[in-house]
């Protein structure tokens, strides 16, 4: 059959079965809004910025595993995008953005909104496509959804010309894509992991640290059949959250610069480590010349780039997360060693005894002012641990991720690679849209949430009801934390002032706002808001203002150097606590 | 350490410009970098100098292959191989001076290919080292200009670069 350029676009989406699309129109992009005009099988979503259409189809592919698709206009509309694709990026997020182009005639004319989108995103997509004849466009999109998807995910981009879009050729959808320069290999070594199996069980002190690729690689049945056939401790990465069961009595809480004080030294004493999916990010290892200097590093991860890049691993292995923890389960499953049940013993007794330290303890009695981690707290139990929680950037982000017990994978939404402030609130838009009967909670902060503000439109045209929790402590209060213990207090311009009446705002929108001031209050609107399945509510949490995150790892620290909450219990021998 | 990488391309406008972003945006040095199609057109083969630790060279060779657009790729200093760079300098040859360029060019195994009453221009191909020899030895004239090729590369025997 032969098509417009237009049309094989939209027939590709249907023929990959795409449900939803996030987009805005503009001139180079309007052959294809009419080829979608023209049928039902798509749905587009209106986002109002472009931005918001990537975190969107970023928080729709996060929440189900499957790509997701923005569609923007040249020049502008591109450049809109290229936070949202960053942060796809960075976290390994399978998703295929369009963008018009203007005619093949006039490229490199500096025509009207042209931008060399090829070139802008280079860096920041896992790879992208210029087509320049329609007979191309097919197979290009084939290859596009087939690279986004398979091995390490990553956003790809397919730049589309508008007189490509207008003109006409025969329409076939290839069935499957071989490509000579690209095969992601998905087992593991036989031998490497017959090698991994013997020294697991030969360790005294191990630990299994695990990343974004078992959430992302949808490995966590094979992972947690693993560690509880071990009886080994598991912690996640900020990324990796819900990846092994959080409320797990193996489970020992997320690592890293606010992990808890039992993970991090863990890490810092243990003798076998076992990283799966996860890359030795600053923000996990703290200063590298300390990081674990007893352990021996098993790292399995389907990018050959990612091993031996930070810290190098004595048995390193390429492969998909799942395959791999299959047979690293068989081959401990057949080998004649069992794991050192004495030495775990005594493990585990230091590790309860790390445990004590209650590392996440907060003034909980407090009456007076909203502690934000009560308000995380009590929005997982009212949820039973069963929302869908995205977040913006900075103290309400750790801590949702350390107060909000995942036990699934794929609930836990957040930027943890880029760090994007505005991802919360499309992010839940596109995760509502995947999966309308899901509670959807946004965590968030008033100065966060600002950068996306407009998605309240789509979220009302749309239909979508997300309940927003901001945690408003009228400051940047993750700037505000740093410059508190590091710039002598001097609180250069993380005040956040001339806030919006927040509840008036999400009116305005046609939503609902509620504020909240007083702790004795937190339980009971959260139950109301969330007992309401019809309506978007805007929570306006006015949180203590002055609230930090602990525990913490400063810059040049090591794991067994964590900064813990003043006045807690732990002996100063142990614990560096010139922070508090 | 140096390092001589040999690269198959899909011989597609952009791949080039992945392979330099790639460097430049992960702060690795380039020494020099040839590139031209192959027999097969699809094909594009590239030949990249580069320096660092072990460590650094790892990460570029799994970099450089995760490039989409990047089909095989070969550490030629892992082996036996040949490198040979091209150079054609334009150098200021008058009177007496033209007969000791001459003698210089031919000592080096050189040919003069274009002549003026002023200046000789030479080719020159051989390893760097050998390149570097013969422009300091031209130190007695004045040069022009310097073209350099940068180096290319195959191994040696049978081990090969193809698909
Ligand atoms: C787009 C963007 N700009 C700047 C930053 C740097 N940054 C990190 S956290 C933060 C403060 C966030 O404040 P808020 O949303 O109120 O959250 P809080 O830390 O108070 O919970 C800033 C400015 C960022 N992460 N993203």
């Amino acid at each position: 059959m032969e098509l417009t350029g237009a049309d094989i676009l939209v027939r590709c989406l249907q023929d990959e079965g795409i449900k939803h699309i996030f987009g805005y129109p503009g001139g180079a992009a309007l052959h294809i809004y009419d080829a979608l005009y023209k049928q039902d099988v798509v749905k587009h979503v209106l986002v109002r910025h472009e931005q918001g259409a990537t975190h969107a189809a970023d928080g729709y592919a996060r929440a189900t595993g499957k790509p997701g698709t923005v569609l923007v206009t040249s020049g502008p509309g591109v450049t809109n995008t290229v936070t949202g694709i960053a942060t796809a990026y960075m976290d390994s997020i399978p998703m295929v953005v369009f963008s018009a182009q203007v005619s093949t005639a006039v490229i490199g004319d500096d025509a009207f909104q042209e931008v060399d989108a090829i070139g802008i995103t280079r860096p920041c997509v896992k790879h992208n496509f210029l087509v320049k004849d329609v007979r191309d466009l097919a197979v290009t999109i084939k290859k596009a959804f087939y690279i986004a998807t398979t091995g390490r995910p990553g956003p790809v981009l397919v730049d589309v010309p508008k007189d490509v879009t207008a003109a006409i050729t025969e329409y076939e959808y290839p069935e499957r894509i071989d490509m000579r320069s690209y095969s992601p290999s998905s087992r593991g070594h036989p031998k490497q992991i017959a090698r991994a199996a013997e020294l697991l069980l030969s360790a005294k002190r191990p630990i299994i640290y695990t990343g974004g690729g078992i959430v992302m690689g949808k490995a966590h049945q094979e992972l947690t059949a693993l560690v509880k056939h071990l009886g080994y401790p598991c912690t996640n990465t900020l990324m990796g959250l819900g990846g092994f069961p959080g409320d797990d009595p193996l489970f020992i809480g997320m690592l890293g610069m606010h992990g808890t004080y039992e993970a991090n030294m863990s890490m810092h004493e243990c003798d076998v480590m076992l990283c799966i999916g996860a890359r030795f990010d600053d923000r996990i290892t703290g200063d590298v010349k300390k990081f674990s200097p007893f352990a021996r590093i098993i790292h399995i991860d389907i990018d050959p780039a990612t091993i031996g890049k930070v810290v190098s691993a004595e048995i390193p292995i390429v492969g998909q997360a799942g395959a791999v923890l299959k047979e690293l389960l068989a081959a401990i499953k057949r080998s004649d060693r069992t794991p050192d049940s004495e030495a775990l013993k005594t493990w585990w007794k230091q590790i309860d005894d790390w445990r004590a330290v209650k590392s996440l303890e907060y003034d909980r009695k407090n009456t007076k002012v909203i502690k934000p981690q009560y308000v995380i707290e009590k929005l997982y139990e009212l949820t039973g641990g069963d929302a869908y929680v995205t977040s913006d950037v900075g103290q309400h982000q750790m801590w949702a991720a350390q107060y909000y017990k995942f036990t699934e994978p794929m609930r836990w939404i957040n930027s943890g690679g880029l760090g994007t402030m505005g991802f919360g609130l499309p992010a839940a838009m596109g995760v509502k849209m995947a999966l309308p009967d899901a509670t959807v909670a946004c965590v968030t902060g008033e100065a966060s949430i600002l950068m996306c503000i407009q998605e309240l439109a789509t979220c009302k045209q749309y239909d979508l009801p997300i309940k927003i929790i901001n945690l408003n402590n009228r400051y940047l209060g993750m700037v505000r934390q740093w410059q508190e213990f590091f710039y002598d207090r001097r609180y250069s311009h993380s005040y956040m002032d001339a806030l919006p009446d927040f509840v008036k705002m999400a009116e305005s929108f046609g939503h609902r706002g509620v504020l909240i001031d007083n702790p004795a209050d937190v339980e009971g609107a959260l139950k109301e808001v969330l007992a309401d399945k019809d309506n978007l509510y805007f929570m306006d949490f006015i949180t203590d203002q002055k609230e930090n995150v602990y525990p913490m790892i400063a810059a040049g620290k090591g794991h067994h150097e964590m900064a813990l909450q003043p006045g807690s219990l732990v002996d100063d021998s142990v614990t560096e606590r010139e922070l508090a | 350490m140096r390092r001589i990488l040999s690269l198959l391309m899909e011989n597609e406008s952009g791949a080039l410009s992945r392979v330099a972003g790639l460097f430049s945006a992960r702060g690795y040095n380039i020494e020099s970098l040839t590139v031209a199609p192959t027999e097969d057109h699809s094909l594009s083969r590239l030949t990249l100098v580069t320096k660092g630790s072990d460590q650094v060279i790892e990460q570029i060779t799994k970099q450089l292959n995760k490039l989409v657009d990047v089909v095989k790729l070969m550490d030629l200093t892992d082996g036996a191989h040949i490198e040979r760079e091209l150079m054609l300098v334009k150098v200021l040859a008058r009177d007496d001076l033209r007969e000791e360029v001459k003698r210089l060019v031919d000592i080096f195994r050189g040919r003069i290919i274009d002549v003026t009453n002023d200046t000789y221009t030479i080719e020159l191909t051989g390893n760097g080292d050998k390149i570097d020899a013969f422009i300091d030895a031209l130190s007695v004239t004045d040069i022009v200009e310097v073209v350099r090729s940068g180096i290319s590369g195959i191994a040696r025997g049978s081990r090969a670069l193809k698909l």
